[in-house]
């Protein structure tokens, strides 16, 4: 009833399923990235971020160089505060970086570009971008449009 | 008209009962002093019959699901042009809802049948009674190892499943219908969260798996002892596994991804 190579072949089923958990941690769902130890936080104050997410990624001239960890509202400026986890590999960001909220593609997901400026200081960990273009809302830009042809007659 | 109401009475103390019964059988069955050494090489070899012989079918349907999946996907997908988000498609279903449900319901059909009819003979040919006389308890003697044994092979199996799936759905979408193998990915895992999505996808097949074990061992143990006694315990083996797999489903996800 009970024998060696009923042993080995139960052994053999565990660690294909520690495999997979170890296949599913790592390949599937990407944890190596998000205990990414080496990183440093920012954060951007937009007006809206209408449509970004958690876990969106941060772009430096379409490299993604970070990801976002937190959104929340800010009562005393009335705008958004964007907390961003950064990659310790990019730390050559100057002062004065501007954020601003893109999208990939036209239904795409939205993602937040920084555009690096000329300043002699670099950004740090805990410091917050100002400079900042908020997300596009279509709804305002064909409110605009409908405004301008209704004024040029 | 009172023999209606007599009947929905008699009926509602019988199901109550059944689920008295069913939980008593559990409780005496997991708790209580035991044989650690002789009981858990009993459960070593209960997890070859319901885990290991549960491999091929396993291996097979997660390999087509995760293919069929990349398939229907791609179609769909490439008439929106983002065919690149087929990767978090298919590991996002799989994940959460598909490798989960599907396989407690083959388990159940596989393997929850097979325990049933064991110990629904068992007690046909009064083995069960003779265990009794000899002085062994065959609660502990006979179900618990075939329940810890589910309880262990079904995450196993899920885990297994899920994994296949994914890398049947990157066979189709990355080698067959020619999505770029780095987008893939890399959308994947984007969009996959370990402690979310995968770590709630095995904590729903340990619920499923309690369950299905459940359901099987208590109706082989309570059944009529004839041949056709046998037989209908082991259709509503499958029968309630699969329902309350389907309806507790509907309440896990509710409760892990309902905010979202």
């Amino acid at each position: 009833m009970y024998s060696r190579g009923t042993e080995l072949s139960v052994g053999v089923f565990v660690l294909l399923g520690a495999l997979c958990l170890a296949f599913l941690a790592l390949e599937v769902s990407g944890l190596t990235q998000s205990s990414d130890s080496g990183a440093y936080r920012l954060s951007a104050r937009f007006d809206n971020v209408a449509g970004l997410t958690t876990r969106a990624k941060v772009s430096a001239a379409g490299v993604t160089v970070g990801r976002v960890v937190g959104i929340r509202y800010d009562e005393k400026t009335a705008g958004a505060i964007v907390d961003m986890e950064i990659s310790q590999s990019f730390s050559q960001f100057s002062e004065d970086t501007s954020a601003s909220i893109l999208t990939g593609g036209l239904l795409g997901e939205k993602y937040i570009g920084l555009m690096t400026g000329g300043g002699p200081n670099n950004l740090a960990d805990g410091d917050v971008i100002y400079d900042t273009q908020s997300a596009v809302i279509l709804e305002e830009l064909i409110g605009k449009f409908l405004l301008n042809m209704s004024s040029e007659k | 008209m009172v023999e209606w109401i007599t009947g929905v009475g008699r009926s509602t103390l019988s199901h109550l009962s059944n689920l008295g019964r069913a939980t008593l059988i559990l409780i005496q069955a997991i708790t209580g002093r035991s044989n650690v050494g002789v009981h858990w090489r009993l459960t070593i070899d209960q997890v070859y019959v319901v885990g290991v012989l549960s491999l091929s079918i396993i291996i097979v349907s997660g390999l087509f699901i995760g293919m069929v999946l990349g398939l229907q996907g791609y179609t769909i997908l490439a008439d929106y042009g983002s065919e690149q988000a087929l990767g978090q498609m298919v590991a996002l279903s799989l994940t959460r809802e598909l490798g989960p449900v599907v396989t407690a319901l083959l388990f159940a059909g596989r393997a929850g049948s097979a325990l049933t009819a064991e110990i629904g003979l068992m007690k046909a040919t009064e083995q069960l009674a003779s265990l009794e006389m000899i002085g062994v308890d065959p609660l502990r003697r006979v179900v618990a190892p075939r329940f810890w044994a589910g309880v262990i092979s079904l995450p196993i199996l899920s885990l297994i499943f899920v994994s296949v799936g994914c890398l049947g759905g990157a066979l189709v979408g990355v080698s067959w219908l020619g999505v770029d193998s780095g987008s893939f990915w890399a959308n994947m895992q984007a969009s996959v969260e370990f402690s979310d999505d995968v770590l709630n996808g095995i904590i729903k097949s340990v619920v499923f798996a309690v369950v299905v074990t459940w359901i099987a061992v208590y109706q082989g143990y309570d059944l009529v002892p004839t041949s056709e006694g046998i037989s209908r315990a082991t259709t509503k083996t499958v029968v309630h596994a699969s329902l309350a797999v389907l309806g507790l489903d509907f309440f896990l996800t509710a409760i892990m991804f309902g905010e979202i």
